[in-house]
């Protein structure tokens, strides 16, 4: 009874570059919040950050 | 919002519906980009007229975040107002409206950035600065947007609170308090909104009544509006020079204010002058035109006082 679900259309080239450039400008932006958080945790706690007792 | 969605729902195609989505330039104009050039250059100042050291790191940090902030509620307030912006000329070309991004993309994008920027400004320098931020997105996405906008001709004066708190929010980030001196700045933005955006909606009339805004001109008529507009510019005129009478305004800052606000009430006047036809097209462009040049010019004064040592205090 339940319907044969639709196989997506195969993507245009130019749907697929868009795709492509959206995912790298993702990419970009999670590179750019790693970052941040690193040279904030850095700029935040200083040299103090590597004196801990083991 | 509403007749978009029924206009979606009723198979009303517009232009691109691709199960991609739209461009990485699309989203970028989803943050009013230009908006944000102008909240990054206020709440510089902000934080320069604070006085207080500011560690770079989280100074830029910060920053970034209040900008992204503030282009998250662009985001959101373009996701509301696309049934309104694909009638006027003025905003017919942006993503929602002409098809290039889907109204449930840019609705999820502007909660991201919204979530994320107060987040990592809390986390990167405080947590007042960061409820500032929320709040500021907050009156723009939903008292101005979704209720200011369609129901009161002081929409903009109201709303314009939105767009005058972003010094507080870089005092804020930086000193982790508030002080006279990012209130003043707030009070100079939120009194030159009325008379900057007024002189628009005088030549943009009809792009607004066809799209059902209560905007001045419309409501209260233009005769009306450039009363107000005057009355606001003479009211920017000494509000523009209280910093220099609390003293974080020098020398440069007040030849700036003191010849830009004269031009300004002589540009108000001008407008009230010239009610027909292309002279008073001309008169209201001249009137916008300026206003954002004042406005700019003596927060450039504020900037280059604080950050290149041009400060030569008025009165000792």
């Amino acid at each position: 009874m339940s319907e044969r679900p639709v196989a997506p259309r195969p993507l245009t080239p130019e749907e697929a570059q868009r795709r492509r450039k959206r995912s790298i400008a993702i990419a970009a932006v999670l590179f750019a919040l790693v970052t941040i958080f690193y040279v904030l945790t850095i700029a935040k706690l200083g040299p103090q950050v590597l004196n801990r007792p083991i | 919002m509403t007749s978009l969605s029924n206009s979606l729902s009723a198979g009303a195609e517009p232009q691109v519906l691709s199960p991609v989505g739209g461009e990485v330039s699309d989203f970028f104009a989803l943050l009013k980009p230009r908006v944000m050039v102008l909240v990054i250059f206020t709440a510089l100042v902000g934080m320069l007229v604070s006085h207080v050291h500011i560690q770079p790191v989280v100074g830029s940090i910060s920053l970034l975040m209040i900008a992204v902030g503030a282009g998250a509620s662009g985001c959101l307030n373009m996701w509301w107002d696309a049934d309104i912006d694909a009638m006027m000329t003025r905003t017919a070309k942006r993503p929602i409206p002409d098809g290039r991004i889907r109204p449930d993309e840019a609705l999820a994008f502007g909660v991201v950035l919204s979530v994320g920027s107060v987040l990592v400004l809390g986390l990167a320098s405080n947590w007042l600065a960061a409820g500032l931020l929320a709040f500021t997105i907050v009156f723009y996405a939903v008292v101005y947007s979704m209720w200011l906008k369609r129901a009161t001709p002081q929409n903009i004066v109201i709303g314009g609170a939105a767009g005058a708190l972003p010094p507080m929010v870089g005092q804020a980030a930086v000193t982790g308090s508030l002080g006279i001196e990012s209130f003043v700045l707030f009070m100079i933005i939120f009194i030159w909104t009325p008379p900057h955006f007024w002189a628009l909606a005088l030549i943009k009339s009809a792009d607004y009544a066809k799209a059902g805004i209560p905007m001045m001109p419309n409501v209260a008529g233009p005769q009306s509006t450039r009363r107000q507009i005057i009355a606001y510019s003479a009211l920017l005129f000494p509000v523009g020079l209280a910093p220099v009478f609390l003293g974080f305004g020098g020398w440069l800052y007040a030849v700036t204010a003191f010849v830009g606000g004269l031009a300004m009430l002589a540009f108000s006047v001008h407008v009230f002058r010239n009610r027909e036809g292309e002279p008073e097209r001309k008169a209201a462009m001249g009137m916008f035109g300026f206003s954002i040049l004042h406005l700019f010019l003596m927060f450039s004064a504020l900037l280059a006082e604080q950050s290149l040592g041009l400060f030569r205090p008025v009165f000792a």
